[in-house]
């Protein structure tokens, strides 16, 4: 069986995400109990977060397949 | 990444059923047999397989990026619809044909039985003929195959055509990413109206049909309840206003909103054209060069609207030491060209992703079945993998929504933040 170790980058970039986008899930849903009449606002950050964060996982994958 | 997926999508077409075809003259038989069997694929296994079922070994990574990726021929189930193909090379010029010109094999997922004026059809894709000694014109064409070369000590995957009992060699090209990214840039140009091409436009004209529709009851009817399609997408125009226009741009937010609106709708009725199963599965948000067209527009759109206060933070950050700002200025100048990129990858990688998903999935019942040796197996994991499918499918719905929502909404928060009119002087007073 044949690999590249940047498979291990590619996985560790997903944990990386995994962290990040599963606390901000969880802080906004913690925020949205304690203030539901704020979900609006608490949604659309929440979402724009997670959204940062995932750009560095896709940023890791794309130069994974790069320096193949 | 375009190197290793376009080609893993291409080579399970150099299959062994190739051998039984007739070959043009007994002298080169043999020459072509040799050629033929130097392939790596041919482990004892897959011939084994050949032997009673006439079948290649099954590859779910193979069938996965052959199906994502553009084509030539449109193939709705196993019908393959020819599509026009308008091809430039330097050196000889333009050529303009129709891809059933190619003689399209149904069996082999859409490849050329003939080469037209140096192109060769391979797996739906059109590829061009490197080799200059190669006769103009329509040639029949015996197979394709896919050997690993070793260039400059890194295995490279070319892609052969066996024509006249020869192998002439394909230029490599890539099929997600145009070429862009080690598919490596064509000598010819590809302007042809590709599956994704065709799949856009249908979509195009479908979108602006529905809105100019509604644009007109609008004007014909003023200030009354909404009718018909109104009805749906009101809520959703509405959506993007309120939630995301006007809090991310603010007060100017209207001269933005046809923008957001297009990318908006675009995106979303691609992503949910792209999920109809058996009906092409014109992946075309899943595809880099739409989604970096997007992307620079977004870029584009942002630098030009960008105030003084915007390139002010970029170029020389107020209110930090100087040493600082030398630090800060090139990360922030890196940082107007990653958000483009980020938003490019995001859309591709979702989308693709899901799409893979789901192949994969449907490959399941080909895996446990062995490719139709085990038939038993291949109904049980039918079973499963039809669930698992669904299940994703349903996923991916949500996930079609929630990426053009994405993109509007990190579009809107990039031209906010580039029109924002500041306020030192009331935020120094603190």
């Amino acid at each position: 069986m044949t690999g590249s170790i940047v498979a291990i980058g590619m996985g560790l970039a997903a944990i990386g995400a995994g962290i990040g986008v599963g606390t901000i899930g969880g802080k906004a849903l913690e925020a949205i109990a304690r203030q539901p009449e704020a979900i609006g606002d608490i949604r659309a950050n929440m979402i724009l977060t997670a959204a940062l964060v995932e750009g560095v996982a896709l940023i890791a994958v794309l130069m994974a397949f790069l320096v193949k | 990444m375009g190197k290793t997926f376009a080609q893993e999508g291409y080579n399970s077409h150099s299959t062994p059923t190739e051998t039984s075809k007739p070959l043009s003259s007994p002298d080169q038989d043999t020459e072509n047999q040799s050629l033929i069997n130097d392939h790596s694929h041919n482990d004892s296994h897959s011939e084994q397989a050949h032997e009673t079922h006439s079948e290649h070994e099954f590859k779910a990574d193979e069938t996965a990026f052959h199906h994502i990726s553009d084509l030539n021929v449109y193939n709705i189930g196993p019908w393959n619809f020819p599509l026009p193909c308008i091809l430039y090379a330097k050196d000889q010029g333009w050529s303009i044909f129709s891809s059933s010109n190619f003689d399209i094999d149904d069996h082999h997922h859409g490849s050329g039985n003939k080469a037209v004026d140096r192109y060769a059809l391979n797996k739906g894709r059109v590829m061009r003929i490197i080799d200059s000694s190669f006769p103009m014109g329509e040639v029949s064409v015996e197979g394709f195959k896919l050997e690993e070369k070793e260039v400059e000590g890194k295995k490279k995957e070319t892609n052969f055509v066996i024509a006249n009992g020869q192998k002439y060699e394909l230029e490599k090209s890539s099929t997600i990413d145009g070429g862009l990214f080690g598919g490596g840039i064509t000598t010819f140009f590809d302007f042809s109206i590709t599956k994704n091409v065709f799949g856009m436009i249908l979509v195009i004209g479908l979108i602006s049909w529905l809105f100019l529709g509604m644009a007109r009851s609008y004007k014909r009817n003023p200030g009354s309840a909404p009718l018909g399609s109104q009805k749906l997408f009101e809520p959703i125009i509405l959506f993007i206003q309120d939630e995301v226009a006007k809090p991310f741009i603010g007060v100017k937010y209207e001269r933005y909103m046809p923008l957001l609106l297009s990318i908006f709708f675009f995106i979303l009725s691609l992503n949910l054209f792209g999920q109809i199963p058996f009906f092409g599965g014109a992946n075309v948000t899943g595809n880099l060069a739409v989604t970096l067209v997007l992307a620079v527009i977004v870029f584009i759109v942002v630098n030009l609207n960008g105030n003084k206060h915007y390139w002010e933070h970029i170029l020389w950050m107020p209110g930090i030491p100087a040493w600082v700002k030398t630090l800060i200025t090139p990360i922030e100048i890196l940082g107007i060209f990653i958000k483009p990129v980020t938003l490019t990858l995001r859309l591709f990688a979702n989308i693709i992703a899901g799409h893979i998903v789901i192949i994969i999935f449907i490959s399941l019942i080909f895996i446990f079945g062995k490719a139709g040796a085990e038939p038993g197996a291949a109904y049980g994991a039918s079973v499963a993998s039809v669930l698992l499918a669904l299940f994703i499918s349903s996923i991916e719905l949500l996930v079609a929504f929630i990426q053009a929502y994405v993109f509007t909404l990190l579009t809107a928060s990039y031209i906010g933040a580039a029109i924002e009119e500041h306020h030192h002087t009331e935020a120094d007073h603190h």
